[in-house]
């Protein structure tokens, strides 16, 4: 699927190769503690974050600057999210949604960076987010509702002898939520990646008249923007619909 | 790409390496998720602290500041053109009032030139009645005396006229007819 050869001149495009993880310092085996590129972007992603959301507002002006203003506009982003989407009484939750969010959109578009590494891509990342979004649902569910809960899946408008089957679609589509939701993450910022990746290698075999690629690579780059932003949101999004299911379970 | 034949040394290490690559796809590498799992709780956990302790609260207070300013801005500007709006009716009242005194100073003035225009033209009218009056006096008189000369004149021309003609005048005669003649 990856490497690519071209002749003797040995043409090789490794579009994988930007997505592996290499220890820091030196080369041996990477344990659970090793700083890593992944440490290093997550950390650039913190950094970002901070710059933004706290060096950014600690003027506290009443008439925002630049920063301060994305900052507000962030917050009221979410915040307003979380209210129309989740329901009033999801607003507590709304700081461990905006750390998401926040991690999400800023690790997409650090990835965006020539030579840098894009933590979303990975399926570890993504799928740990994931879980921990329909864990901490499933749990507020079950804390907030009790076993009513599992009414989620008894859809009692529809009729009786439909309901076993719904329920077992619904409780399927339950579990499904956490693979759909995190591979979908990652498979979009991993694929634009490696588009990109492949037809810069296209660019690099030919040399100065490579017009076309250089396009493509313009092209799908406008459009990794795009996705960075909007699969950070869609994440968002997805969160608050389903903890939205856990505080009001009924249909 | 598995099944190449090609027996070039370079084909022969691509091939080698496209197996490893599509056998290592970075992301299933299972030896690298604790690694990517514990950095990104750790990372997920300063986010949360530095979003919920400090940035969060910042931005909410912010917000509820500027909308507190905000409201209190527009009460302030609501005071103020109440306050316009009460001194354009204090304006409104005193032009009001101000006319109308001028008005009655003007209804004042005028009476008062009136009376003293009606005044002035009574004692006129009373000048001028006297004036006629002595005038038509004065005119009897001269009329009189006219008529007292002009019976003279007569007789006088009379008895002249009888006497140049060679007649003797009676003197009594020529008075009864100048009279007769002086009635007709």
């Amino acid at each position: 699927m990856a490497a690519e050869a071209a002749g003797p001149s040995g043409l090789q495009i490794h579009p994988m190769d930007q997505f592996m993880i290499k220890p820091l310092f030196g080369n041996g085996e990477i344990a659970f503690y090793t700083p890593t590129n992944v440490t290093l972007w997550m950390a650039l992603a913190i950094v970002a974050i901070v710059v933004l959301m706290v060096v950014g507002t600690s003027s506290r002006a009443i008439v925002p600057g630049r920063r301060q203003s994305v900052a507000e506009m962030a917050y009221g982003f979410i915040y307003k999210m979380v209210e129309d989407v989740a329901g009033k009484d999801a607003v507590g939750f709304f700081p461990y949604i905006m750390t998401l969010f926040m991690f999400i959109v800023f690790s997409n578009f650090l990835g965006l960076l020539p030579m840098s590494f894009t933590t979303t891509s990975h399926i570890a990342v993504t799928a740990v987010l994931a879980m921990l979004v329909f864990l901490g649902v499933t749990i507020i569910g079950f804390v907030k509702n009790g076993v009513s809960f599992l009414g989620l899946f008894w859809v009692s408008s529809a009729p009786l002898a439909l309901r076993p089957i719904l329920a077992i679609i619904e409780v399927t589509s339950y579990f499904v939520r956490p693979v759909s939701h995190s591979i979908r993450l990652a498979g979009n910022v991993m694929a634009g990646h490696a588009v990109i990746k492949v037809f810069a290698g296209f660019a690099g075999a030919m040399g100065i008249g490579a017009i076309l690629p250089i396009g493509m690579i313009t092209a799908v780059y406008a459009l990794e923007v795009l996705v960075a932003f909007i699969q950070a949101y869609v994440f968002t999004i997805l969160t608050c619909v389903y903890l939205k299911d856990a505080l009001h379970p009924s249909h | 790409m598995a099944n190449t034949t090609n027996t070039a040394d370079a084909s022969q290490d691509a091939f080698r390496a496209a197996e490893e690559a599509a056998g290592g796809l970075p992301q299933l590498e299972l030896s690298t998720f604790p690694n990517q799992i514990f950095w990104l709780a750790v990372t997920l956990v300063v986010i949360f602290f530095v979003l919920s302790k400090v940035a969060l609260p910042r931005i909410a207070s912010v917000l509820a500041e500027r909308r507190g300013t905000i409201t209190n801005d527009i009460a302030a500007a609501e005071d103020l053109k109440a306050k316009a709006l009460e001194a354009e009716e204090t304006y409104n009242k005193a032009l009001a009032d101000a006319r109308t005194e001028a008005a009655q100073i003007v209804a004042d003035t005028k009476a008062e030139i009136q009376a003293d225009l009606d005044k002035a033209i009574a004692k006129a009218d009373a000048e001028i009645a006297a004036k006629a009056a002595e005038s038509e006096t004065a005119i009897a008189d001269i009329r009189a005396g006219a008529e007292e000369a002009v019976k003279a004149v007569a007789k006088d021309t009379a008895k002249e006229i009888i006497a140049a003609l060679g007649g003797k005048a009676d003197g009594r005669t020529v008075t009864s007819a100048v009279t007769a003649r002086m009635k007709g």
